[in-house]
């Protein structure tokens, strides 16, 4: 084949982006640097701080994969993506990890190309409405105009749980969930509908906050997780195990501050997840200290979810479902061994 | 004497005839191309597929299970995917339409009072083009929608007019009539009175033609279209009913709404185009020389009567082929809709429904087909009426 017909051939491979087998880990390696998909803008979740620094629940997993496999946890280019854009920008490998409160449903884990690396978040969907409206209830909802955010599960839902009670809405539907709350505040809708822990991040961009409540019910399950392409189940085991190592850290007692003096202790489930018994890193091609990397620069599952959302945040988030399963959560996660 | 036979030339080699050289070269290219097709598209099922990603058209027989603010056909959330398209195209459709109405209007005016002899409208008209040409859509249409529409009060403090027509921040509210019985030979009556018209102009003409005279065609036809089928509702006693919006819980139910996202819209729409209308109209009457002017004069018709059939019928002749443009560029400028919530086809089919379904290329490939027959659609139409319009030569 000459020069030129290669060349055709190549620009017309990369007309469909990446290869067949894509290699994950080592195209992420050979660049240098992480790509992150996250939301562009939700308190607690994924937001720039006043200086730039993404900061967020979200954010700190791809924190906590950059230290897994470059030991140094800024190593992270965020990729801020609305809800419509998140899927494809995975599908097409604009970005490696997509960790931006995504659902995790069936149709997305088997038909769309993406494997959910494990559910960091255990949310439900919910209303927020302004209380001066005196409703109490979303039954009483009846006719009201909704603002929901396009391309999200909250869309399909909401229409669900008006059917299934047999009362009416109309929708007013944006791209992002910022213009949600404008919506909200311009009095375009009487309800704004989302994720509890959107509805929380959401409510302090209010301008009242006070005057806006959440209705008591939760109309669905939201299991939120990172997810990445199928077909490298190596970069997927690096996604999945970056969870389940600051859970597994959590439920050891393992913190940012203690790993190092942890590092003498005699409990081998400790000795096993910091790589000083055996070798759990190498099935993952990272090296054996990967769990301690991701402790030492980021920090365990309790630390991220206070610091971010819980108490020591704006939006003081209970840890509810997602307390350990030890303390009767659901954030359970398989030994290391 | 003579020789039987002339000489033939040698037969020339195919590949130093240069028509024969030319057409296989061109078969050699179609070939190529075609080959390149075949491979990006074989390339990417084998990737879709390695991928996990299901692909064909199967999905838009699956329910949406989300809900549009406005269609103009029935729809429910249990409506299939192929149904969001439909909703989400007519939704395009009806506010190219409009805004190709509107943006046509108030070109035209602007553009002919940009030449008025009043310094005050000329300059007003100016004013309004450089700076409506000048903003991007995307602003204007923020603008209108958060700027303008936005300020309007809640349903509960609406701006009401007799009780029956209601705006708010929610869209504007009107009573929508509901035809009774007998109702619809109301349209036999339009229709007649139409014909009737018609055949009026035609008539007038012919009689013009003849003795010079003319008769007030407009208003004589204008009052058939009225009176025929208005006296026709009168004499079946008046079979329509109206059905007012009434304020109940939260918002007004009953009546016809039309939602702020799609007055946002239109209105931008309508403003940014009809500038670059205005300077369309401008140079097309520019263009005719203002000898034409002096004639008509001299022959002692009135402005009026000179601009509307002197200059404005050889302006169009210079005008027509740029405003294909400007409706083509108004059609493509409406997917922005997307930006402020009104649901067009890119925002339902294109947004919306793609995410749901993840058939990214399919859905593109639907929404870009639709985009180039609409274009070509307008194109094909405005070429038509160009051909119609252009200098017949006597």
């Amino acid at each position: 084949m000459t020069g030129k017909g290669k060349a055709a051939l190549l620009v017309a491979a990369s007309l469909m982006a990446g290869t067949l087998q894509a290699a994950t880990l080592d195209e992420v390696k050979q660049r240098g640097v992480l790509k992150c998909g996250v939301n562009s803008g939700l308190p607690g979740f994924s937001n720039p701080d006043d200086k730039g620094v993404w900061k967020g629940l979200d954010v700190d997993l791809c924190r906590g994969i950059a230290a897994a496999v470059f030991n140094d946890d800024g190593k992270v280019q965020y990729i801020p993506l609305n809800a419509k854009e998140r899927l494809t920008a995975l599908q097409s490998g604009e970005i490696d990890v997509l960790s931006r409160n995504t659902t995790w449903t069936s149709s997305r884990d088997t038909e769309l190309g993406v494997n959910f690396a494990g559910i960091n978040y255990y949310d439900g969907q919910g209303f927020l409405i302004n209380k001066s409206l005196g409703v109490s209830s979303a039954k009483e909802l009846d006719g009201a105009a909704i603002c929901i955010q396009s391309g999200t599960t909250t869309e399909l839902n909401v229409a669900d749980y008006f059917r299934r009670n047999g009362i009416g809405y109309s929708a007013v539907v944006f791209d992002t969930s910022e213009q949600t709350v404008q919506g909200l505040e311009a009095g375009r809708c009487d309800v704004l509908t989302s994720d509890l822990s959107q509805l929380y991040a959401l409510r302090i961009k209010l301008s009242k906050p006070d005057e806006a409540v959440a209705l008591p019910e939760v109309i669905s399950k939201e299991p939120l997780g990172p997810s990445v392409r199928q077909g490298d189940d190596q970069w997927f085991n690096i996604v999945k195990w970056t969870h389940f190592a600051m859970v597994n850290a959590e439920e050891l007692g393992l913190t940012k501050d203690n790993v190092d003096g942890m590092k003498s202790s005699e409990n081998p489930d400790v000795r096993r997840l910091l790589g000083l018994e055996a070798d759990f890193g190498k099935g993952m091609g990272l090296d054996k200290d990967w769990a301690y990397r991701i402790i030492k620069l980021v920090g365990n599952y309790g630390e991220i979810f206070d610091a971010n959302v819980g108490q020591d945040s704006p939006l003081k988030i209970e840890r509810g479902l997602n307390a350990l399963w030890t303390e009767g959560g659901l954030q359970y996660a398989p030994p290391v061994r | 004497m003579s020789s039987p036979v002339k000489p033939s030339a040698p037969p020339v080699k195919f590949w130093r005839d240069p028509a024969k050289r030319a057409l296989l070269f061109q078969l050699v290219l179609l070939c190529a191309v075609a080959a390149f097709i075949a491979f990006i598209v074989n390339n990417t099922l084998n990737n879709l597929s390695t991928r996990g990603i299901t692909t064909g058209f199967g999905f838009l027989d699956d329910p949406a299970g989300f809900a549009i603010a406005q269609s103009l056909i029935p729809y429910a959330e249990t409506d299939t995917y192929g149904r969001t398209f439909v909703v989400g195209l007519l939704n395009t459709l009806l506010v190219s339409f409009l805004g190709i109405i509107g943006a046509t209007l108030l070109g035209f005016v602007i553009g002919v009072a940009r030449l008025s002899p009043n310094w005050l409208i000329a300059r007003l008209a100016s004013a309004y083009v450089e700076l409506f040409r000048n903003i991007p859509l995307l602003l204007q249409m923020f603008f209108w929608y958060f700027a303008v529409l936005r300020t309007l009060p809640g349903p509960r403090d609406s701006l009401s007019l007799n009780d029956s027509v209601f705006l708010n921040v929610r869209g504007l509210y009107l009573p929508e009539p509901i035809p009774g019985s007998g109702f619809i030979w109301i349209w036999p009556a339009l229709l007649l009175a139409l014909v009737l018209a018609f055949w009026l102009v035609r008539f007038n003409h012919r009689r013009q033609d003849a003795t010079g005279q003319r008769l007030p065609v407009w208003s004589i036809s204008l009052g058939l279209v009225i009176l025929l089928p208005g006296l026709t509702f009168l004499a079946l006693g008046a079979p329509l009913e109206w059905n007012y919006p009434e304020l109940r819980g939260f918002n007004f139910r009953g009546g016809m709404t039309i939602i702020p996202e799609f007055l946002a819209l239109w209105l931008s729409l309508t403003v940014y185009t009809a500038a670059f209308i205005a300077e369309i109209v401008r140079s097309g009457i520019q263009a005719i020389s203002h000898g034409q002017t002096e004639a008509a004069h001299a022959l002692g018709i009135k402005d009026s009567l000179t601009l509307r059939l002197v200059i404005i019928p050889q302006a169009l002749r210079v005008i027509i082929p740029p405003l294909t443009s400007q409706y083509l560029n108004l059609t493509k400028n409406s997917s922005l809709a997307t930006a402020i919530g009104y649901p067009d086809l890119v925002s339902v089919f294109a947004g919306t429904t793609l995410n749901q379904t993840g058939q990214a290329i399919e859905v593109i490939a639907i929404t870009m087909l639709v985009y180039l027959s609409i274009s070509l659609a307008v194109s094909f139409f405005m070429n038509w009426f160009n051909s119609r319009m252009a200098l017949v030569e006597r």
